[in-house]
């Protein structure tokens, strides 16, 4: 018999019941909340009476409709605020625990998890959101519901579920100067598209994943949803401990130990069979750009936008033709000359504390171009907010001409006031670039922090390879 | 939920792949507190020709017509046909019920984004996988035939055409009894307590930090 998977482990770890056709009472042990994919579910609990199974395993903080900007003026969108002022009710009724909009620990779901030390190898842990993959850096079983199975995980602490296949990217070799995490996994999803992880568990592997800090592998698996699979992982190892230590949430003292010791545990055996298995091989890679409206419409920064008649397939061909007419870009046009309006470096993808910096080392005694009419950076949350400009980093963006906003989901999917507008292109180095996304009419370019940062200066997409850096001091 | 058993209704083409549920429903009505309402606005910016905020009038709104659901032969479609990777992005639940609540009961597809997949089960709309053939032969003869009515058996787990022809689909056991029953998954979960419970009291011995 072959070992097991880390996928199999973290589930094995957490049946509770098994009905005839394998559908799995999942225990859950984390679980987050935020605004947008609650209100229905806290209504459904009250009008059945039920209280939360297990308060202390929630954890809710307000991000997608948070303003950027002034937050002592309030949310001015009446929609938007009664949402956040419903997930405060909800919180406080049930006595969940909430980082309100003034508190420093408020910021993305996705980044304050983690920072919080809310988020722990070995647990199983969910939020109303796709992008909760992202927890599965740290050797977790993680992934986004929708509203009704929030409303389960409150009241019973447990999710119906089935198993899913498992599927092992292995990522060997040294990465390039200028390639980043991000175009790790822009390539990924290039290569198997963005069904080609439905029904797996993703495990991302190898030297090069190995090599990544938390942040990187964070952007890893928060895309694992693009590539179609709800979940996806990394094994336990050094950089995981070392994040984990001393944070609020963590245990510590002799329940520390005996965590670590179950942790390091938390790896794929070296027998493990996997359902199938995608071999990238890092060295080779470049800064990626996407052109078109899916994310597995991407090519490497000194390509050029693909020709759709060079597509056999015609549902494929059809979908391109129409992502380059909502895109506004011709075939066969270098990636390089194309100029953008807007820049957004944030997002639960790439706004954490090390994209800050990569960012920063472009931007520094440069600025922006003239042909961009708004380059922001929003921090994922008031402590990374706060280190950065420990740092430094906020002078180093206002002086370059970028706007240093407030934490939250901002324009990655522009629930709040930050928006393009029609027709507007920008360099993003969110996640999803469909159709509107941005705001309606709005055209999305997915990009690493490097590299948009280097778009903003440049005003159009430029290699960051090319782009002199320029190191910031030691923090 | 509503239960679902059978249902004989108007198919309507969407052919397009990688439909994703920004598409079906944009963010600005997720600003909803509410479950119900969002039928108006699905596939908002394909639909209409303005742009839609939460609190308008979506009956004086500037229709797009050369959107596939505006065309009058698909009026009152029970049916949705679509392409590969259905429903793909984020988890918003508004997806399904925007579907159900325009009145859509079942989708036909070669196949579906898994959140969203799970998603409309929760919500009594059947999410139906059939082969990319026969998805693409149901899309010919909508397209070549008015009022194209399928009929979905789900006791039988079959789709029937106008000319009889019939095809089998899969549904997992347990969730074809919850939407044959329109059973509660909450109700049914809590059956289990004392299994719940069981393992809490395990997990607090062996991993006590979680708690």
């Amino acid at each position: 018999m072959s070992g097991q998977t880390l996928y199999d482990k973290l589930w094995n770890a957490h049946v509770v019941n098994v009905e005839d056709d394998g559908t799995t009472l999942l225990y859950i042990d984390r679980h987050l909340v935020h605004e947008v994919t609650s209100p229905q579910a806290f209504e459904g609990l009250r009008i059945a009476g039920r209280q939360p199974w297990r308060i202390s395993a929630n954890l809710a903080v307000a991000d997608h409709n948070v303003p950027t900007t002034n937050r002592s003026e309030g949310i001015s969108d009446p929609v938007s605020h009664l949402q956040v002022e419903t997930l405060d009710k909800n919180c406080d009724y049930f006595g969940i625990t909430e980082f309100k909009m003034g508190d420093i620990r408020q910021g993305i779901v996705h980044v304050i998890g983690p920072e919080q030390g809310a988020t722990l190898p070995g647990m199983t842990l969910v939020c109303g959101d796709s992008h909760t993959s992202t927890h599965g850096a740290f050797a977790a079983l993680a992934f986004g519901i929708g509203t009704s199975e929030v409303e389960h995980v409150l009241a019973t602490q447990c999710l119906l579920t089935k198993k899913t296949k498992s599927m092992l990217v292995k990522v060997e070799g040294v990465l390039p100067p200028g390639v980043t995490a991000k175009d790790i996994i822009l390539a990924i999803i290039g290569k198997i598209g963005t069904a080609g992880g439905t029904g797996f568990a993703i495990e991302f592997g190898g030297s090069t994943i190995r090599s990544l800090s938390m942040e990187g592998r964070m952007t890893i698996c928060n895309m694992a949803i693009e590539a179609g699979a709800r979940a996806g992982m990394v094994a336990v190892d050094e950089h995981t401990i070392d994040y984990v230590k001393g944070r609020p949430y963590a245990p510590q003292g002799a329940a520390w130990d005996q965590a670590v010791t179950y942790w390091r545990t938390l790896v794929s055996d070296a027998d493990a069979a996997f359902d199938r298995v995608v071999e990238i091989d890092a060295s080779t890679l470049k800064p990626h750009v996407t052109w078109g409206t899916s994310p597995e419409m991407v090519v490497t920064v000194d390509g050029c936008v693909p020709d759709p008649a060079k597509e056999q397939d015609p549902v494929k061909r059809e979908g391109m033709q129409r992502a380059l007419q909502y895109m506004a870009l011709q075939a066969n046009t270098p990636i390089q000359q194309i100029s953008i309006d807007k820049v957004f470096i944030g997002s639960c993808t790439n706004s954490r504390i090390e994209d800050l910096r990569a960012a920063a080392q472009v931007a520094r005694g440069k600025h922006v171009a003239s042909n961009v009419k708004l380059a922001m950076v929003v921090p994922g949350s008031g402590l990374v907010k706060h280190q950065a400009e420990q740092e430094g980093l906020d002078k180093i963006f206002i002086a370059a001409g970028f706007e240093w906003r407030e934490p939250g989901c901002s324009m990655c999917l522009a629930m709040n006031a930050d928006r393009l507008e029609p027709g507007e292109r920008c360099a993003s180095t969110s996640n999803r670039n469909f159709e509107g996304r941005q705001g309606p009419g709005g055209r999305t370019h997915l990009v690493s922090p490097a590299m948009a940062a280097a778009a903003a200066i440049a005003g159009h997409f430029v290699d960051v390879r090319d782009v002199a850096l320029s190191p910031l001091k030691a923090a | 939920m509503e239960k679902f058993t059978q249902l004989q209704g108007l198919a309507a083409p969407l052919d397009r792949a990688n439909v994703d549920t920004d598409a079906i429903i944009p963010k600005q009505f997720l600003k909803s507190i509410k479950r119900t309402g969002f039928g108006p606005n699905l596939f908002d910016e394909w639909r209409y020709l303005d742009h839609g905020e939460p609190g308008m009038d979506n009956s004086q709104r500037p229709l797009n017509p050369d959107f596939v659901l505006n065309q009058p032969r698909y009026q009152g479609a029970r049916v949705l046909l679509a392409r590969e990777n259905f429903g793909c992005g984020s988890s918003r639940e508004h997806a399904p019920w925007a579907l159900e609540d325009y009145g859509f009961r079942a989708i036909i597809a070669p196949s579906y984004a898994d959140i969203f997949y799970n998603n409309c089960f929760k919500n009594g709309l059947l999410p139906i996988v059939l082969d990319a053939t026969i998805v693409e032969q149901l899309f010919q003869e909508t397209a070549a035939t008015e009022a194209y009515q399928l009929k979905v058996d789900l006791p039988a787990q079959t789709v029937t055409t106008p000319s009889g022809q019939s095809f089998d689909f899969k549904v997992e056991a347990f969730r074809k009894y919850c939407l044959l029953n329109g059973l509660d998954d909450i109700g049914l979960t809590l059956r289990n307590v004392d299994k719940i419970k069981a393992y809490e009291e395990r997990r607090k011995v062996e991993a006590p930090w979680m708690f």
